[in-house]
Parts: C-alpha cells; structure tokens; sequence
C-alpha cells in the first residue's frame, strides 16, 4: 500500500468513527450535564447525571417501563425462539414439496408492510377486548402476539439447521427418544449458538419496538421505553440533560448485550443471507 | 426420515404400511411447524385480506360499509397522500444508494489486510445499529435543534454565518431525516459486504493492477459486480425499511414542517388514530405501500438480472 493511500484510508475511517460514535459520546456527555449547559454545546462531562437522574424519576414512570419493556422483550424471545425453530426444524428435518410450499407462502409475509397490518389488527384486538379483555388492547399480551412469530426467524433456523448432522437423530431414535424429546434433548443443545444469535435479535427488535405499542397501549402505566423516550423528546421546552439521562439508561441494556454477544449478532445478520 | 426400529421391521412388512409410516412421519413434521404457520396467518395474512375489504370501506371508526372503488379514486385526488408518496420517493432515491456507496466504500477500506485497528473502525462503524430507532431519533433532533450543537459546530467553523433551520425548513428538514438514516443503517449494510468481501479472490484484484485499473476502476469494475447478489439483497430491504419509513420521522420533524417530511406510514397512523379515525382509506394508503414494495423489489431485480447477461 503507498503511503499516499495509507493516510488515506486511514483519514477516511477516522472521519466515518468520529461520525459514528460522536452522537453516543455527546448523549453521555450530555447526562452529565445541566440542560442550559448542553445547550450552549458543552462536550466536557459535568457533574449532574445523578440530579438528572433525580428530576428523571420525579418526572416520568421509569421503572414501571423499564419493566414492562423488559416483560414483553423477555416473553418474546422466549416464545419467538420457541416456534421459530421448532417450525425451522420441522421444514428442514421432515422435508418435502408440501412443507417447501408452505415455507415459500409463509416468508412472503416477510414483504408485507407493518402499516398496511396495524389497522386491521387494531380492530382485531378491539373485537378480542370484548371478550377476552386480558388479551384485548391495552394489555402487554396484544404487544407481544402479533409480533412474536416472525418468518424471519423461522428461515434463519431452518437455513442454521441446513448444516445441523442429522444422523445424530437417528441414534436418539435408536435410544428411544420420541420426536419432541430428540428436539429438545439434541437439537436445543447442539444448536446453542443459533438460539444465541436468534435471541439477540429477537430482543433487540423487541426491546426498540415502537408503532404496535404505540397503537395498541393506552394507559400510561402500560407505557414502554421507547413510548416514553418519544414523550419526553416531543415536549417543547426540553430538559435535555434529563432527557439524554434517559435515552443512556434506556439503551444501555441493548448496548451491553450486544457487546457481549457482538460475534452472535454479525452470525446472525449473516444468517439471514447465506 | 424412518426410524432404526422401523427399518427393522419394514423389511418384514408391505409397501402398504411403509406408505402408513410415511405418513405418520410428515404428520409430526407438520406438527412441528403448525403454531408458527397458524401465527403467521392469523397475524399476517388474515389481516391483509382484512385490509384488503377495509380498503373498499367507508366511515368512522368501528362502522364501515362498502363504498366501491370510491377510496382508491380518492387516493389520488389526495394531495397530503401525493405529498407523502414524493417525500418517500425522495427519501428512497437519494438515501439508499448514498448509503449503499458509502457502506461499500467504508467495506472495501476496511478489508485491506495491512490495515491496523480494523477491529476498533468496524465496531465504531456499526455501533450506531444497536441504538433503537427512537432513541436515536430525538438524539438527531436536538442534534439539530435550532442551537443544537450541529449549528454551533458549523458557525464556530465559520462554515455558516447563521443557524440552519434543520427541523423547521421544508429542504433542511428532508436533509435532517437523511442524515439520520444514513447514520443509523451505513454500518449495517457494511457488515454484509465486509463479508462478502472476504469471499472474493485476491488474485483478481492483483491481475487488474497489473493490467494498470486504478483504484477508482478496481471498485467500479470488480467490487460492485462481485457482490452484487449481496448489493441486490441489501438495496431490497432498504427499500422495505424506507418505504415503511415512521420512527425517525415522528420523533425528529413529527412530518412537519407542514407535511413536508411525512411518510406514507405516519400519514396512514395519522389517518387511523390522530384525525378522525378513517380505517377504510387508512387501508388504501397501506395498500399503495404494499404495491410500491412489489413494484420496487421488481425494478431491483430486473435491474439486477440485465446486467448478469
């Protein structure tokens, strides 16, 4: 490489990290700081995150949505992993032209716009309401049903399964293992970093979702953290260092696990395109 | 699939019981995937015939009756919908490819074997996609509030002698938005080429230099063909994700400044649940989207196949 492109390139990637990570240092700074301070353009950490923590509990519900956005996030991921990949088993193990059919017809869902579904599925919980109110709108469950399989997830398992060793099942068979048990005690087991990669996504989707809560969920105490992120950015006279102390809080949680689990999550992008 | 007991046996037994077994097995296969496809039709399909009837529809809220193809006509007679469509379209044409280059270009720095800290580039890159979309979004817009610090940036620079209006000029407005994207998803669609890229053959990239291909040309000629089926699959879900563009756009401008930056998505929730609510026409407009991504993935496609002859 001559030096001319070396300074180059390196130049350019400086710039596009600068670029990346600037608005993440400048939330930080900001938490730290008084709400006039950031709007003066302060970028050195103050000393007030705890007082805007303060103001930010006497203000706004946090716990009570960091809770519930942990339930419904939580509940999805398990159930969403669950039916996904018995159904990516069930394609891929017990093969045939009928399956394939059915798999294509369910991943045109894939195309299907969240806003051409939200109407008619609104309406659909508002039917269920009048019968079954602990499911009907309103309700953590209305958030979490519509959302928890998706055909997504079911192709990343059943393209994962493509390299699953199949003769291992035969063995199980042989000890006597009904099907549900070769599942459970085989596959699960084997397959624990595509479970990995699948839940981080499944609760990174979860955990940020915005239009389905904020059309399904009405009272404030069902409110999630995204619906309480965007109250408090559309109010008029902001406290923004209150505000950016609860956009930290509110993304800590998905930037820690995605740390941890960072090599899982590129896995599972790529998952999705193999 | 057949069992070891049954292999046992099925050599005593008729061709009749072996169909009984094939049977048996491709019921507990169908058992396997039966909740997930139950879901996906009662959450996905079902509501888009749903959507389908409403869209022949009239009236408030719960009370609709058939009113013909009155809405689909109304559809374009609609400027607030032909503004929204136009701000879509704008935001489709000029924010994917620029982020569609820029994620290759970023890509193919990134895969050069002598480069150090490549690690440290690509976290940095991709960190802004663990953010949530409105997260980010109000961090985006007092980033350029009025005296966000963008402004201030700017004017110590001496770039600019006064404020930009990013959130209240109808132009500055769009721009804002495709920043905003741009900032959240170029990381994204890198890691997929960065990928891809380690897939290619080094040789081929030495055979041009050779024959004297600048820079400039290598990427041209050999990147973007050799990644294509790649370029084709990202510019695809782009186009989903922009034309069901509503985070970002509700929490950074609200659509406004007027209906300036509204996208078809919000005016549809706009439709449904901030005026009067109008769920037949409210299911139109969600069936333009519908037909705009089948169109799009299309052209893609088509765009895509002409030059693979």
């Amino acid at each position: 490489m001559s030096n001319l492109k070396r300074i180059f390139s390196y130049t350019v990637l400086i710039i596009a990290s600068i670029v990346s990570i600037f608005p993440f240092l400048w939330m930080i700074v900001s938490s730290t700081n008084k709400s006039i301070d950031v709007t003066k353009g302060k970028l050195l950490p103050g000393s007030h995150f705890i007082e805007n923590l303060h103001n930010l509990l006497d203000t706004v519900d946090l716990v009570p949505a960091l809770i519930n956005s942990a339930k419904i996030s939580i509940i999805t991921t398990i159930l969403g992993l669950l039916i996904a990949s018995l159904a990516g088993y069930g394609f891929e193990i017990f093969r045939s032209k009928s399956k394939d059919f059915v798999f294509n017809f369910l991943l045109l869902s894939m195309m299907i716009p969240f806003a051409a579904l939200m109407v008619p599925l609104f309406r659909m919980f508002g039917n269920i309401s009048q019968k079954l109110p602990m499911i009907g709108i309103d309700t953590l469950s209305a958030v979490i049903l519509p959302t928890v399989t998706t055909a997504f997830l079911i192709f990343f398992f059943r393209q994962s399964t493509k390299m699953f060793p199949k003769e291992i099942l035969e063995a199980g068979r042989i000890d006597g293992l009904s099907e549900l048990g070769l599942f459970l005690r085989i596959y699960v087991p084997t397959m624990k970093t595509t479970y990995a990669a699948g839940a981080i996504i499944t609760f990174m989707a979860s955990w940020n979702s915005y239009l389905w809560p904020l059309v399904i969920l009405q009272s404030p105490e069902k409110q999630t953290i995204p619906l309480l992120i965007s109250n408090l950015g559309s109010s008029y006279s902001p406290d923004f260092g209150m505000n950016m102390t609860a956009i930290v809080i509110a993304t800590l949680p998905v930037a820690l696990i995605f740390f941890i689990m960072q090599k899982h999550f590129v896995a599972g992008m790529m998952g999705s395109v193999k | 699939m057949i069992t070891a007991k049954v292999k046992h046996s099925q050599s005593l037994q008729t061709a009749k019981s072996g169909r009984k077994i094939r049977a048996k097995n491709a019921a507990i296969g169908w058992s396997f995937v039966l909740v997930a496809a139950l879901m996906i039709c009662v959450f996905y399909f079902y509501p888009m015939i749903q959507a389908l009837i409403m869209s022949f529809q009239t009236g408030n809220g719960a009370n609709l009756s058939f009113t013909g193809f009155d809405n689909y006509v109304r559809l374009f007679k609609d400027p607030t919908f032909l503004t929204t469509v136009k701000n879509t379209v704008i935001y489709l044409i000029i924010q994917v490819p620029i982020m569609i280059l820029l994620a290759l270009f970023l890509s193919v720095l990134l895969n050069n074997k002598s480069l150090k800290l490549k690690g440290l580039f690509r976290t940095a890159i991709f960190l802004p996609c663990v953010t949530s979309l409105v997260a980010y979004s109000v961090i985006f817009k007092y980033l350029f509030g009025q005296d966000g610090i963008i402004n201030i940036m700017l004017m110590k620079v001496s770039l600019i002698s006064e404020p930009i209006q990013w959130l209240t000029d109808p132009f500055w407005a769009k721009i804002a938005i495709i920043i905003a994207i741009t900032w959240r998803w170029t990381g994204y669609n890198m890691i997929f080429y960065l990928s891809a890229l380690q897939n290619v053959d080094e040789s081929i990239y030495e055979a041009a230099k050779i024959d004297g291909a600048s820079p400039v040309q290598q990427f041209f000629k050999i990147t973007i063909p050799m990644l294509k089926p790649i370029i084709l699959f990202t510019s695809i879900t782009s186009t989903i994700g922009t034309l069901q563009l509503f985070d970002e756009v509700m929490n950074i401008t609200k659509g406004g400044p007027g209906n300036a930056t509204m996208t078809i998505s919000q005016y549809i929730y706009n439709l449904s649940f901030k005026y009067t609510p109008d769920f037949g026409y409210a299911a139109t407009v969600s069936y333009a989207i519908v037909i705009m991504i089948v169109i799009f993935s299309i052209i893609q496609f088509k765009v895509a196949g002409d030059k693979n002859e």
